[in-house]
């Protein structure tokens, strides 16, 4: 017999690891629109993630749609904890999400307007993901498998840490994907995004690492530290577990060395490796919750037939998925340039 | 505290969902229409259709963006607002909604990129299949929305484990519960018939300023979308009316309650009257300044005179819907129906006389009628989830046990937020489609030709907006 609560955990880790990566390289677009130069840089900019972001937000949808069919407790614990963050995000998404048309339709006034919400809501879902995460992490009062938390209690130093840290993120993403689909001025631009981003994220990554040690115990605990009474540290625990934090620096490293030296994919590769180490070591830390620390994946879960009837479709859908996704990639590859600039 | 946070979090969900519904109800069937231009350009190589194509491609783009963003505020106010539904009822519902991403959301969000920005990146019949698979994944989406509403309606296949939580015991049952069929189809057909009305309201309006610009002869491409669309609504608008009356036959069969309230029934007995107007009011349990028919309601019911039906006084007061709202909105839905028959068959029959062109009368009547599938639809919603309360799954679930623990003051929070947020989006959203279909498909017309080596994101289907005279009134470089 499958374990089937613990694949559904392992696939929506898997798409909720792809949205981090695939939204946030388009989010960082919008968080660095106002860096940029002219309209027609903009356009560029805006042009490079255009017929993507659509699919790449899917994948915030698959997340939400997955956790509520496969773990609908989790579900609705975290969605009235996390309500006001929740609106947040749903609001700036809105907003970012029509301005790709909207932009383009609007005239004088209203593109500039369309600009401002472009990155408006892209900063606006940035920092409410970044205070979801936080707040996720930092554990929801449940009783009876319902929420029992306050309004606000998602709101603490630890969850405005970990948004400024996801905004930068984003950045980083943002500016290594310009640095791939841009050439000339705004490749130098993307570069210049990409360093200055890269140094925020390497001070907040570290900040964000040390405070989630100390935000629960419990997380001291699963890396081998224990603050309680003497703070020992067992070695014998943390050291497998550190690859993670190496692997992060790898990821930093590739993102310097080569946007440094020009390089148009490298650093996209880079921030790619930063994520994936961020995300491992955050999983490590909350595993085997879903509602940390109060419901495991297996209280959670549905009833297994339910699991099973999406596995099935699941299994013969999402490779499909992942095929004409590539395709789409495939088809938009190669660089973005002024040429597209069709609004004048 | 909690009664609050429950007429609130009902509010914010008649909101959301009542612009949500607007979209999809209107994409549906503008996808299909845009496949059916470029596959008839691709077979006759007549540029008139492309013409039509590239335009109606750009309002397909803003109304879809405007579905998405909408549409994902729903799939997460589930959890904010209505966690106890989700907590209960997720083991059988779901599967539906993730089935609905897996099959429909993916196909509609990646081939739309390419149906929009792909026509110089890939062939002439690859990208007629983005178009089509963009088609076929908006109905795919209507499949399991309205197998999980239906569900709500008409439950079955279902348990209750010790918990309090369901467990489905027949997914099948669930998926194709009694109320799906026919309630599938009625949307289906209600959302080709709103594109529909949109295109031939669109249609006619160009077809008469070209009038009053002086005769044009031949076939223009709003004359060819006008007939188009006619063609679609003399057809579809009567099976309308049958699907309309299946639907209403299961609703009075598995729903009784519901249909009561349609009709504003108090009282159960036979040969129940038809009442054409009358003011439900609920506490005195019984209509103000009634206008019916008598004697003929058990027929509109489609069943035998002697027959009984029930009234709301079958059922104790809590559990009884409020009438007011089911019993106006079915009958504005029905009476718009009637209008759509007339507009087809009138169209047809002008057309035949070759006469459709010079009718301002009957342009001006297509113009009027362009809005009202979405007036339709919108009541038609109204009808049936108001005709199901107090129960948000019928008789299992009661809406008021279905609200999340949230305060009374984040639901009033998110309330605003989300009428601010829509007032702008949609504002904008509805200037830019009526501007376009204002300029009309013509204006694409003296569009120059896309290049040939087009980057990525050169959507050829807006490219040369900024170039077309007329459409760029005061617009700075």
């Amino acid at each position: 017999m499958l374990d089937l609560p613990l694949i559904w955990a392992g696939l929506i880790a898997t798409a909720v690891l792809l949205y981090v990566v695939l939204d946030g390289f388009d989010l960082g677009v919008g968080i660095l629109f106002p860096f940029a130069k002219s309209k027609e840089e903009r356009d560029v900019m805006m042009n490079t993630v255009a017929p993507v972001w659509d699919g790449n937000e899917t994948w915030l949808v698959l997340g939400g749609g997955g956790l509520l069919a496969a773990f609908p407790t989790a579900y609705s614990v975290l969605m009235p904890a996390l309500y006001l963050p929740v609106l947040l995000m749903l609001a700036g998404l809105i907003l970012r999400g029509v301005a790709f048309e909207f932009r383009f339709r609007a005239r004088n006034r209203g593109r500039k307007f369309w600009t401002q919400m472009f990155t408006g809501g892209s900063i606006l879902t940035a920092v409410a993901q970044g205070l979801i995460l936080g707040g996720f992490i930092q554990g929801v009062t449940v009783r009876d498998d319902r929420f029992a938390g306050g309004p606000f209690d998602w709101l603490t130093p630890y969850t405005l840490l970990v948004a400024a840290g996801l905004v930068a993120g984003y950045a980083l993403l943002g500016g290594a994907w310009l640095m791939l689909k841009t050439k000339d001025n705004l490749h130098g631009d993307a570069k210049r995004w990409t360093l200055i981003s890269g140094a925020l994220v390497t001070v907040l990554l570290a900040a964000v690492s040390v405070a989630t040690l100390l935000i629960h115990p419990r997380i001291a605990h699963r890396w081998g530290f224990d603050l309680s009474a003497g703070s020992s540290v067992d070695f014998g625990t943390l050291a497998p577990l550190l690859l993670i934090p190496a692997l992060g620096l790898v990821g930093l490293g590739l993102v310097f060395v080569m946007a440094r030296k020009g390089s148009h994919g490298w650093p996209f590769v880079g921030a790619l490796v930063v994520f994936l180490s961020g995300y491992l070591g955050l999983a490590a830390s909350f595993t085997p919750y879903v509602v940390p620390y109060a419901l495991n994946f297996r209280q959670a879960a549905a009833p297994d037939n339910a699991l099973g009837l999406m596995l099935v479709g699941t299994a013969v859908i999402l490779p499909l998925i992942l095929i004409y996704s590539g395709w789409v990639y495939w088809v938009f590859r190669g660089k973005v340039d002024e040429e597209s600039g069709y609004h004048h | 505290m909690e009664l609050d946070a429950l007429l609130l979090s009902r509010l914010q969900f008649a909101f959301t969902i009542s612009f949500h519904i607007l979209f999809p109800a209107f994409t549906i069937g503008l996808a299909a229409f845009l496949a059916v231009l470029e596959g008839l350009w691709l077979w006759t190589k007549r540029d008139a259709f492309k013409v039509l194509y590239l335009f109606w491609v750009k309002i397909f783009a803003l109304s879809f963006g405007m579905g998405v963003v909408s549409g994902i505020v729903l799939s997460y106010q589930f959890g904010t607002n209505w966690s106890e539904f989700i907590r209960i009822t997720g083991g059988v519902i779901g599967p539906l909604l993730a089935y609905e991403v897996l099959t429909a959301f993916f196909l509609e969000a990646s081939f739309l990129g390419v149906m929009l920005f792909g026509w110089k990146k890939v062939g002439n019949r690859l990208h007629f299949l983005a178009t089509v698979l963009v088609a076929v994944g908006t109905t795919i989406s209507a499949f399991w929305i309205l197998s999980a509403n239906s569900w709500m309606q008409t439950p079955q296949g279902f348990e209750f484990l010790p918990d309090g939580r369901m467990q489905a015991t027949d997914f099948m049952a669930v998926i194709f519960n009694p109320s799906f069929p026919s309630r599938l189809v009625h949307m289906l057909l209600a959302a080709f018939l709103t594109t529909g009305l949109v295109v031939g309201g669109a249609s006619a309006y160009r077809v008469l300023k070209e009038r009053r610009k002086g005769a044009v002869q031949g076939w223009t491409e709003s004359r060819i979308s006008l007939v188009m669309a006619l063609g679609l609504i003399a057809v579809l608008a009567p099976l309308q009316l049958l699907a309309g009356h299946w639907s209403g036959e299961v609703a009075h069969h598995y729903q009784p309650s519901k249909t009561a309230a349609i009709e504003a029934y108090w009282t159960t007995r036979s040969d129940q009257p038809f009442h054409i107007f009358g003011i439900p009011d609920r506490d005195a349990q019984k209509n103000h300044y009634e206008l019916s028919v008598p004697g003929v309601g058990n027929l509109v019911q489609n069943v035998p005179k002697d027959e009984v039906i029930q009234g709301l006084d079958a059922w104790p007061k809590e559990d009884q819907p409020p009438p007011f709202i089911p019993f106006f909105a079915f009958r504005i839905m029905a009476g718009l129906g009637l209008l759509m028959i007339v507009l087809g068959t009138a169209g047809v029959i002008l057309h035949w006389r070759k006469r459709l062109f010079d009718t301002g009368w009957f342009l001006r009547f297509c113009v009027a009628m362009g809005p009202t599938g979405f007036i339709a639809v919108l009541a038609g919603w109204m009808v049936t989830e108001v005709g199901r309360q107090p129960w948000v799954v019928y008789g299992v679930l009661r809406t008021r046990d279905a609200v999340s623990p949230v305060t009374t003051g984040e639901v009033a929070t998110s309330l605003l937020a989300y009428i601010l947020v829509y007032a702008v989006v949609f504002t904008a959203g509805a200037i830019f489609i009526l501007r376009l279909m204002a300029e009309g498909p013509v204006a694409a017309l003296a569009e120059p030709a896309p290049r040939q080596d087009r980057a990525p994101g050169s959507a050829l289907a807006r490219a040369p907006e900024d170039t077309t005279p007329g459409s760029n009134d005061g617009e700075g470089a």
